[in-house]
This record gives structure tokens, sequence and C-alpha cells, in this order.
């Protein structure tokens, strides 16, 4: 069941005419609607990317009380693009001991694993570029790229900072990854699938149908992906790997310019990643609370925007969380990841299996208002 | 069936071209835009406005390989429950809850088992690690 976009945007007869005009050539076709539509998903999440770090800076400035930006366009709003031209315009230098290979590949990395989650990311029913059957295993996998595009960063500049930051990222990333892939794990069991389409179409309806209510064990599963996926985007309070008061600027230490910029265009789109997952997995992904049928047009767009709306919701929150607790340690770290979440992530996924055997596959709702 | 299946994973590849696109679409604008003034000053490695001493790439706290090493236990281990994760609700369905219900435990428990032993040893622990190699290289001087 690979309800593409492809196949939803067929039902309409000017996309068949213009399948006709290209000689009924399905594949060519099908490339044209992907990178379309690839182009037009990028663009949103860079915009996205970009208007997160004005967020970010407004929402800490307001909890802070200071103003934030507010020079380039009203109340700062074009802040993002400023620094963006900023960056361009900025002499790109790399430090003359670097490995000038991987100095280069890093950033690289680190934008492509972002970009390649945003290919089975579920703005809605039919704009779901591709409904991989394994869906969010694929997320899981691909989005590792990030941590080793931030290890290779910190390893290729040959600086101590860098070094230390890169170690640190590759250590935290690759840690947190077993308590939000446990988590995952007991949402797939729930759900019966991997892909991203399957695991919504099971929260269809109020929001008591949503997986963050299935049952206490995946409420708190919830959490522990939620601190996980704080920490593997290298986001305060886990902002170890960059913290500026002990490592500089760490993984990132000798990026200057537009290469820096990559790498903070690729932490932002991964925060955006992360809720959207989070949306997906627990808290209903697109689903309206009402029925309606899939082939109506302006439904998409409504789909996309509560989607998008929850995923921004979820974005605040982590803005909020970075400016309100204060960093950990290294070895603070290290316990909360595996002496705290993963044995919670490994005794929800047994929580779950259990629940799922013992009331027949029914959540919390349908036990208490009926149904089966 | 296989166009289809080829057809669900060009998106990927197209979005991994569209990251490599923009990076060197950014960079080729950056060196249009941006001065270009090396000095032998600039391309030092930053060490906080000191001559940098020796290189970055030397021997490095082991600790972190004990980390990778717990990771790839414990990765390998998830990766190998998600097909089971699969297809559990459709074996309950069908009767056979109890069955997979029991598999499935065993196999976690074996997981348990592992962070049990981590955790035994002292692998977990950042600090104690650093406390027991402190003492080593404490008595090992006096030992000669």
């Amino acid at each position: 069941m690979n309800s593409t976009i492809v196949s939803f945007l067929l039902k309409y007869e000017i996309c068949q005419h213009l399948l006709e005009l290209m000689g009924g050539n399905g594949t060519l076709f099908s490339i044209l609607i992907y990178t379309t539509a690839a182009l037009a998903i990028v663009g949103l999440c860079a915009t996205i990317g970009g208007l997160g770090t004005y967020a970010e800076r407004k929402i800490s400035a307001d909890i802070q009380m200071r103003m934030g930006p507010n020079r380039v366009g009203p109340y700062g709003i074009l802040q993002f693009l400023a620094d963006g031209v900023k960056m361009m315009s900025k002499e790109d230098i790399a430090p003359n001991t670097a490995d000038r290979f991987l100095f280069y590949l890093a950033p690289m990395l680190a934008l492509t694993g972002v970009f390649a989650t945003l290919a089975v990311f579920p703005f809605s029913e039919a704009f779901t570029l591709t409904d991989l059957n394994v869906g969010v295993f694929y997320l899981v996998a691909i989005s590792s790229l990030v941590g080793v595009g931030v290890f290779l960063g910190g390893y290729a500049s040959n600086s101590k900072w860098s070094m230390l930051g890169g170690m640190r990222g590759a250590s935290q990333i690759i840690s947190y990854e077993i308590p939000v892939t446990l988590s995952i794990l007991a949402i797939t069991l729930l759900a019966g699938g991997m892909s991203f389409g399957g695991i919504i179409s099971k929260q269809q309806g109020l929001p008591i149908n949503w997986f963050l209510f299935h049952n206490p064990f995946a409420f708190i599963a919830f959490f522990v992906y939620f601190v996980g996926a704080l920490a593997e985007t290298n986001r305060a309070p886990f902002d170890l790997p960059e913290a500026e008061s002990e490592l500089v600027s760490g993984y990132h230490t000798e990026y200057t310019g537009m290469r820096f910029g990559f790498f903070a265009l690729a932490e932002y789109i991964e925060v955006f990643v992360v809720s959207g997952v989070c949306v997906a997995l627990f808290l209903g992904g697109y689903n309206l609370p009402f029925h309606f049928e899939v082939d109506f047009f302006p439904i998409q767009l409504v789909q996309a925007t509560i989607f998008i709306t929850k995923c921004l919701l979820l974005y605040y929150v982590v803005i909020w969380v970075r400016w309100t607790f204060p960093r950990l340690r290294v070895d603070q770290l290290m316990a909360i990841c595996w002496k705290y979440l993963t044995p919670i992530a490994i005794f929800n996924l047994v929580g779950c299996a259990v629940w799922m055997v013992v009331f027949n596959g029914r959540s919390l709702a349908q036990l208490i208002f009926g149904g089966h | 069936m296989t166009s289809l299946q080829i057809d669900g994973l060009m998106p990927i590849v197209i979005f991994m071209l569209a990251a490599v696109v923009m990076f060197w679409g950014g960079h080729f604008l950056s060196v249009l835009l941006s001065p270009r003034k090396p000095n032998s000053r600039k391309s030092t490695p930053y060490e906080c406005g000191e001559e940098p001493v020796g290189t970055a790439w030397s021997a490095f706290n082991v600790r972190f390989y004990v980390v990778g090493l717990i990771f790839i236990i414990f990765d390998v281990e998830s990766v190998l429950m998600f097909p089971v994760a699969s297809i559990f609700n459709e074996l309950n369905n069908a009767g056979e809850g109890v069955y997979i219900l029991l598999v499935f435990l065993s196999f976690i428990s074996v997981l348990l088992e592992g962070i049990a032993y981590c955790w035994k040893k002292g692998d977990l622990d950042w600090v104690k690690s650093f406390q027991i190699s402190s003492q080593d290289a404490v008595t090992k001087p006096e030992a000669k």
C-alpha cells in the first residue's frame, strides 16, 4: 500500500493530461511530481528552519525580558534572511591542518541526513511523498547520518575544541538513539506496522484515540521519546557537543560562513522533523476529528495545516525547554540515558506488549467507553 | 510490483540530491560573494588565541569507545525486535498472543541482562570508570 502523492494526483484529469503529454511515461511523470514536491517541501522546511532561528531568538528574548531582533522587517521577522546573506558574504576559512575532504563532507552529510528524512514525512494523507512500509525504521536509520556529520565535522577540523565537541556529539547521539528507538518500537508494536500512513490511520478520531493515550506505557514512552529526541538534535539542556561556555562552539568551531549555516539549518530542520515524528507517532498526526473523503482536495490542505501546526507547537516546547533548563554535565547526560531512559523505555516496551495481550489490543479509551 | 517499490524509493534519492545541490549551490554563491584574503594566522585552528600545540588527532578517552560498543549491542538488538513488533498485533489477533509475548519477553530479558551486566561492571558510570583509571595511574608507579 504505497499511497504516494503520484497515485493521488493521477485521480485528477489535469495530471492525466500531463501524463499523456509526456507520452505516457510513468517514470518521467513521477520524477517530475517528486521533484516539484521535493522542492516545495525543502523550501517549506528551509523557511521553517530559518524562521525557527528567528523564533528561537524572539522567544528567548521574551523569556529573558529583552526585545530580541526587531530591526529587519516588521518585528524583525526578516532577520533570518539577513543572517543568510551575512553568512554567504563571510569569508570561507578552513584550518590549514584540517582534513579538507572530510571538512567539506561533514555539513553536507548532516544536511543530506535531515533532507532524506523528509521523504517519508507525513504532511497529509496524500502529501506523503512516499509511504514506505518501513517508514519509521528508515527515518531512524537515515537520521543517523546527522550524527556522522557532527562527528566528522569535529574530527576533520583538527582543532581540540572541535574534536571534543565531535566526540561528545557522537557518543550522545548514538546513546540517546537507544531510548528513542525503543519508544518507537513500542508504538510499532501498538500500531502493528512501521509505515507512517498505517500508524496515523490507527489514531483516527478524537484525541483520546491518539497513541499518547492508548495506555499508560505509551504515555510514558512519549516523554522518553521527546527527551531522547531533544538530546539527539543536540538541543539544550543536552547541547554538550556545542556547549559555548565549555567548548567555544563545539564541533563547528572551525566552520565559517555558509558551511556553518548549513550545520545550523540542518539542526533547526531536524528539530522540526523530530517534532513531526512525535506528532505522527503519538499525537494523531494529520488526523481530523471527523471523517472526510480523502479525494476532496482542500481536506489535504487542512490536514497538512493541522500537522504543521502540531509540529510547530512542539517546536515551541523545544525552544521553551532550551531557555528554561540549565545544561547537564557529561556524566549526568550518560547516566540519564543509560540508567534512566533506557530501562524505562524497555519497561514501556514490555508494558505495551503485555497490555496488547491482556486487553486484546484495546486502548484505554476503548476499555472505558466500549468499542472493539 | 518492483516498479512501484522503485517508485517509492525515488523521493529519497531526490531529497538527497536536493541536499547536495543546495550545499554546493550555497557554497558557489558564497564563493562569488565572499572576500578571499587568506593568511597564515587565519587558517590556524582556534585555540583561544594561542599557537596551537600539537594536533587534535591524538589518543582520546577510551570511555567514548565503550559507549560506542554498548550502543552497537543495543542497536542491533532493537533492530532485531522491529519485525517482531510489526507482526505482534497480527499474531495476537490470531490467538497466538501469549506465545509471541513469551518469545518477545525472553528476547528482551537478554537485552536486560546485557544492560545489567554493563551497569554492574561500571561501564555505564562515567565518573566511576574515570576514578578506576586514575587509581591505576597512582598505583602503577609504586609497583615499579
